[in-house]
């Protein structure tokens, strides 16, 4: 079955970072987090005409200990940041963020007292993708872009900074 | 009953005084009425039969600043059972901070607990006898009021910061 049919009963010699790197971004799970109109197209990507299981993200985690991407979908309001926060501080290193749509980007058309004028004053945002909202082609590039951008990763050379610095912090 | 019978009703049952003023505006009359009044008022629109007003679709502030009296709520009842709509509101005068005070009309319409207590938060006014003085829709720790005309579109740090113990922290 599968691959067993093509290893032989030998050793396999391989690049270790490069195997890690393969690993997490073959099974990163992420963690669905709709905020706003942009969690329908999330939905979207999820389901059937899409199939983000083609690459290892089926099981959308509800809880932050299992997931290793956040996906900040919508428009995230000063009163619910907070909760942003809490629960992005409870997930596992590795660990990465998307920011999708124009909201979570830099507060969309929500220039006003209500609205975070952008998670990344908050998160260290790893892909950026606008739209208002995205279809669900714009995430699955995004998504593919940071799985391009984790195969790149030196994790023994060059390790990861895990104490970014942004705005708010 | 049309919008100038039951305008009609209102003032001859409370009189100049009390219904100060009508105004027509595609084929809606709006009354406005004496602050202090405005439980009666209410009771009356309520319990009267050919009335009836036994639903209140909305209360909601208005800020005419920087016109006096600053404030009007506005009460937009309507009844289910005579199929009519009508219009009230009442001037608040806000002279200094914390002065805009009206009665609370939850004991008439329990429905208006929410809409009084968005009012409160928005506009800072304050409704007598509310069983629930709390923000419903702001943080906590905010006290500005954002629906006032003088407050600005983006607030201020002070204002509305992002987190409430990083207040200060960044700028729009």
């Amino acid at each position: 079955m599968g691959i067993e049919r093509h290893l032989n009963d030998t050793v396999h010699v391989t690049n270790l970072e490069w195997f890690v790197n393969w690993a997490r971004k073959s099974s990163m799970w992420p963690l669905g987090f709709g905020l706003a109109c942009c969690a329908l197209e999330m939905i979207a990507t999820f389901v059937s005409r899409y199939d983000l299981s083609r690459f290892g993200m089926e099981v959308a985690r509800p809880s932050p200990r299992h997931a290793d991407l956040m996906i900040v979908s919508g428009t995230a309001s000063k009163k619910m940041l907070p909760a942003i926060l809490r629960i992005y501080e409870q997930m596992a290193e590795p660990r990465w963020v998307i920011a999708m749509g124009a909201c979570a980007c830099t507060g969309g058309i929500y220039k006003n007292y209500a609205v975070v004028q952008g998670i990344d004053r908050w998160l260290p945002v790893d892909v950026y993708i606008p739209g208002c909202p995205p279809r669900p082609e714009a995430l699955l590039d995004g998504i593919l872009q940071l799985h391009a951008k984790v195969m790149k990763e030196q994790s023994i050379h060059n390790p990861r900074v895990t104490n970014i610095k942004v705005a708010g912090r | 009953m049309n919008q100038e019978q039951i305008a009609e009703k209102l003032l001859d049952k409370f009189g100049l005084d009390v219904v100060q003023t009508a105004v027509t505006f595609l084929d809606q009359i709006t009354v406005t009425v004496a602050k202090e009044k405005i439980l009666e008022v209410c009771t009356f629109l309520k319990e009267d039969p050919e009335l009836a007003f036994n639903f209140l679709s909305f209360v909601a502030g208005v800020d005419r600043y920087p016109k006096t009296p600053r404030f009007e709520m506005v009460y937009q009842l309507s009844s289910l059972t005579r199929r009519h709509r009508f219009r009230i509101k009442a001037l608040v005068e806000e002279s200094e901070p914390g002065s805009a005070i009206i009665d609370s009309v939850f004991s008439i319409w329990p429905t208006a607990d929410w809409h009084e207590r968005e009012t409160a938060e928005m506009f800072g006014i304050t409704f007598r006898n509310h069983p629930d003085p709390r923000k419903l829709l702001l943080p906590e720790e905010w006290t500005c009021h954002p629906l006032r005309k003088d407050f600005s579109l983006y607030g201020t740090d002070e204002d509305t910061p992002d987190l409430p113990h990083k207040a200060g922290s960044q700028g729009i």
